[in-house]
């Protein structure tokens, strides 16, 4: 009943599918009805006013919330039968981890493996050689043995992207990523965004504040409006095909 | 020194100075601090059953930490943004029984103040044995899942967003939690286990950049305390469970020193 629709043109696979999604906090109806499909390499900009149930609709999508009515399907199979974590690298919103944890940047971006697939498995070297790579691609690489708390907001988002995408996700779901970080921090995180959309078999999901540079990227009409959700859509299609399907390897060697 | 009542002191407070600080590393980052106390008395409630029922009070007691660090995940969720009050409550519970307990068995031969200041020097075979068996299960639990106990300390929701059964691993945190309070009552007593979960973590905070760190240091910092408290107690004839947190709260204030020189 569940795996990936047979379709000729694989690179239209369908990654995330809400059917008549509803949620409500108590009597609060925040989500209603909604269905929205998201492809591969599409790149998804959500956009809505404060409690238009931006971060309801991501946390039901990763599975920390249930909705109450409807049917989230992701890469064809209905999420409550999903064991493929591993496919989707999670931003959360500002991240609410206590400054003084005893975590270096490189504990906190290894931790990005320990899923289903890693218990009471060991760490091979191959993983820490993964690590190494997603710092360096992320320019993190001097902060490695540095303590979590002790970098700035910018830092510490490159931090959680690189947990992110140490699995080589194929979706990556980004909660307002830009927030909190300074104007030129947040352009350089736009483009290797960008980049990466571009030039890597992935999908975006990412709500943003940002009009501006959802619009610059995703056009100027969203691809859809449901309630006071706004969905605007890039599909990129110019498929120079990645040689090298190890999205950490292509990335160094392109230099962002 | 060489009495065999102060050898078996010294095995006992060494295992548990690995086993609690651990642990309290854990409810300490999760920010269950005050847990330890909430366990610890409602333990003793325990401990005061066995005696009246005439079943190891030890065995009692764990089940009664138990059983009370299920009833605070219950009403932890319940209070969702207010975790403390059921830590509260539970150990308002735990003392009440206690005492009721303890006056119901004013006839037997209960001696009350063992468990609340704790009586290393009165461990027996049996119990170094227990306490064994809680040492290697806490350390088999930490070896193995060191991993998965990072991250859900860290950040319970990625955790949960990778796949980790992560109900599960709470309830883990809280038996391993209830296990270990229940076995250091005999070593400090009910009102000091506390000290033994938190001060190590404190001092290891202080001073650790990371995790291993932090792990390794909380371990030194326990047994050192509880190896030299028990030493210090046993040359001046003081309460071995006071000696011990003294000696942690030396060790504290040493660390915060230490990080004053390097910063």
């Amino acid at each position: 009943m569940s795996g990936i629709p047979a379709r000729a043109d694989s690179c239209h696979r369908e990654i995330v599918a809400l059917e008549q999604v509803s949620y409500a906090f108590g009597s609060q109806q925040v989500i209603e009805n909604l269905s929205f499909t998201a492809r591969e390499r599409d790149f998804v900009g959500l956009i809505g006013a404060n409690g238009a149930g931006k971060t309801t609709l991501l946390r039901m999508i990763v599975g920390l919330l249930k909705p109450d009515r409807g049917q989230i399907r992701l890469f064809g199979t209905p999420a409550k039968s999903f064991k493929d974590w591993h496919l989707i690298g999670y931003v959360p919103q500002r991240k609410q981890f206590n400054p003084l944890f005893p975590a270096t940047v490189r504990e906190v971006v290894l931790s990005g493996l320990y899923g289903r697939g890693k218990l009471l498995k060991r760490l091979s070297k191959a993983d820490a050689l993964r690590a190494e790579d997603a710092m360096d691609t992320l320019h993190i690489g001097e902060l490695a043995d540095k303590r979590i708390g002790a970098l700035s907001g910018g830092q510490q988002q490159r931090v959680f992207l690189a947990r992110a995408l140490i699995n080589n996700p194929k979706l990556l779901i980004l909660d307002e990523p830009m927030v909190g970080i300074d104007a030129e921090t947040q352009q350089n995180f736009f483009h290797l965004l960008r980049h990466m959309h571009q030039r890597h078999n992935m999908t975006f999901l990412m709500v943003s504040h940002d009009m501006e540079m959802v619009r610059s990227y995703l056009g100027q009409e969203p691809k859809q409006v449901s309630g006071k959700l706004s969905f605007y859509v890039r599909h990129s299609h110019d498929l120079e095909d990645c040689v090298e399907t190890d999205l950490l390897h292509t990335l160094r060697k392109e230099g962002t | 020194m060489t009495a065999e009542f102060f050898q078996r002191a010294l095995i006992g407070g060494a295992l548990i100075a690995v086993t609690a600080p651990l642990m309290g590393l854990f409810l300490v980052l999760r920010r269950l601090a005050m847990i330890g106390d909430t366990l610890s008395h409602v333990s003793i409630a325990g401990v005061a059953l066995g005696f009246l029922i005439n079943v190891y009070p030890v065995a009692v007691g764990l089940a009664f930490a138990i059983a009370a660090s299920f009833a605070i995940e219950a009403l932890r969720r319940t209070y969702r943004t207010f975790a403390e009050l059921s830590i509260a409550i539970i150990m308002s519970g735990g003392i009440a029984l206690a005492s009721i307990l303890f006056t119901v068995g004013r006839g037997y031969n209960m001696n009350v103040s063992s468990y609340l200041f704790g009586s290393i020097y009165t461990l027996d075979g049996t119990d170094l044995i227990v306490i064994a068996a809680v040492t290697a299960v806490v350390l088999a639990a930490a070896l193995l899942l060191k991993k998965e106990l990072f991250l859900l300390t860290f950040e319970e929701e990625a955790a949960a967003v990778s796949g980790l059964p992560v109900r599960y691993f709470n309830v883990l945190i809280s038996v391993l939690a209830a296990l270990v309070i229940s076995v250091s009552i005999k070593i400090v007593g009910a009102l000091l286990v506390s000290a033994l979960l938190t001060i190590p973590a404190a001092c290891s905070l202080a001073l650790a950049k990371s995790f291993r760190q932090a792990i390794a240091l909380v371990v030194i910092v326990g047994e050192v305390s509880v190896i030299a408290g028990l030493w210090i107690a046993g040359i001046w004839s003081q309460a071995p469970g006071g000696t011990i947190v003294l000696v942690m709260i030396a060790a504290l204030l040493l660390s915060l020193a230490a990080r004053k020189i390097r910063v």
